[in-house]
């Protein structure tokens, strides 16, 4: 099928960029998305010219490097899916098809497609972690874990970072990765000694990192390639009020 | 206390004051729409309005543990309260979320679960303007050419009479219902009140709120412009 590609090209973090427009005559339905951009590349460095930078890494959809939002959808037209699992058959001939970088402050554009996400390892530096016993390895199953919290803790902890949800959120909110961080720790035994410092500390990096803030419109959920659902969120708004009304003053005591 | 004012400057904070705030201001919408379909009554048979005597009860609720119009004011402090809180607040996120984002697409497709949620803040201002409006309507009578102070149902029925006044209050009405839908769900997701059981019923909650209100306020209206209702 025959293609006619718009591309974001912005040389610098400070060029104010364009899109170009690319021909691609003979485009196979099997090629996913990012083997498409690799063949632009390729004719793009013959001619001498600079190629599309686009992050990616595993290319099977479980690291979060590969994403762009392709004809207005974050990481394109098919749910539950990267771009680099995302395959042409998902095109029809003839179309025009654009493709832009993640767009919020809080991820500046490096280089054509590729954005700085470091606001998202921040925001788990700040309350990611748990405390452990380093040493020898405890013994399997000495912490019992109710079935329903580990399937939704998992579901949380599938979420692969890639920023996505801040890209479709019309506010450019990080409200549904950092739900997904503070969950997947919170809802587990080993995660409850950081639970509510956790949340208060994420909160207060995604503030400063400049994402805006979540208005409930769902858009985020609709466009993860792993479908973490909105009622996290909901889970953190809870957890941070009882942060919140919980905090007891430094030194207090019960007895 | 350090941790409450922590909360208040978090964007999560703010949005739980848009909440509860919120809760106040539908709580208020759904009592208001109960008392309109006092007009249905018609006259009493001490020959009052129901309609006007409701009107005289508000000013008397609680006399005379508490004076004339006491509970009114109060209720009015509260409400004042909460609007400004939710302009307010609405104002600060929207700014912080306009500046989150500096430049949009080029091709914009929506993900977002409802239309009404896309069009709080434009169904915002509408319904502000709409307060102003109905308030020298109705309460003050600036913006009623035939007002009279404390006749409630021939104040209601002549401005009705008027397809004009009936279009404006329906428009009103309809931003209402969009407001209300996306803001009831929002209350139970901006406050964490969400369980695995009881998950499914928020939705459908949302809409029956919504759809009562709109079908109670407009009902008395209607009737009054088709004529069924007259003085």
């Amino acid at each position: 099928m025959r293609l006619t590609l718009h591309v974001w090209r912005q040389a610098t973090p400070r060029d104010a960029g364009r899109f170009e427009t690319f021909d691609a005559p003979d485009v196979s339905e099997h090629m996913s998305f990012l083997e498409l951009l690799d063949v632009i590349n390729e004719r793009i460095t013959e001619n001498g010219g600079e190629p599309i930078a686009f992050e990616h890494d595993c290319r099977e959809g479980i690291c979060g490097s590969c994403g762009m939002v392709i004809n207005g959808r974050p990481h394109g037209p098919q749910d539950l899916t990267t771009a680099c699992q995302l395959h042409m058959r998902q095109f029809r001939d003839g179309q025009e098809v654009w493709i832009e970088p993640w767009r919020a402050e809080a991820f500046p554009v490096i280089k054509d497609l590729v954005v700085d996400r470091s606001a998202f390892d921040r925001i788990i530096q700040s309350g990611g972690y748990i405390s452990v016993r380093t040493g020898s390895a405890p013994d399997g199953n000495a912490v019992p874990v109710p079935k329903v919290f580990a399937d939704e803790a998992f579901d949380a902890a599938t979420c692969i970072g890639c920023g996505a949800c801040v890209a479709a959120c019309p506010n450019a909110s990080a409200m549904l990765f950092t739900s997904a961080k503070v969950a997947h720790l919170g809802l587990l035994p080993q995660g409850q000694t950081e639970r509510w410092d956790r949340v208060l500390g994420m909160v207060e990096t995604h503030d400063e990192e400049g994402f805006g803030n979540c208005t409930n419109h769902g858009a985020c959920e609709n466009a993860c390639p792993k479908g973490i659902s909105v009622d996290y969120i909901a889970r953190l708004n809870r957890d941070l009020v009882k942060a919140t009304l919980r905090a007891r003053p430094v030194g207090a005591k019960d007895a | 206390m350090q941790r409450v004012v922590t909360l208040y400057r978090s964007t999560v904070g703010k949005k739980v004051l848009m909440a509860l705030s919120g809760i106040v201001l539908f709580g208020f919408v759904l009592v208001h729409m109960i008392g309109n379909l006092k007009i249905l009554q018609g006259m009493n048979d001490e020959g009052v309005y129901a309609m006007d005597a409701y009107g005289e009860f508000l000013r008397d609720v609680g006399y005379p543990l508490v004076p004339h119009e006491g509970v009114l004011w109060i209720t009015r402090l509260i409400l004042l309260a909460a609007v400004l809180t939710h302009i307010v607040m609405a104002v600060q996120l929207s700014r912080r979320s306009g500046a989150a984002r500096s430049r949009s697409y080029e091709k914009k497709e929506s993900l977002s679960f409802s239309y009404a949620s896309r069009t709080m803040r434009f169904g915002g201002v509408i319904l502000a303007l709409f307060i102003v409006y109905h308030i020298l309507h109705f309460t003050t009578g600036q913006a009623h050419p035939q007002f009279e102070h404390g006749a409630v149902f021939r104040n209601y029925v002549l401005a009705f009479q008027n397809p004009l006044v009936f279009v404006v209050y329906l428009a009103a009405q309809i931003a209402l219902c969009f407001h209300l839908y996306h803001g009831v769900w929002s209350v139970f997701q901006t406050l964490g009140a969400n369980h695995p059981k009881y998950n499914h019923l928020r939705r459908p909650f949302a809409v029956g709120y919504a759809l009562v209100v709109f079908v109670g306020f407009m009902t008395p209206p209607v009737l009054v412009l088709t004529g069924v209702i007259g003085l």
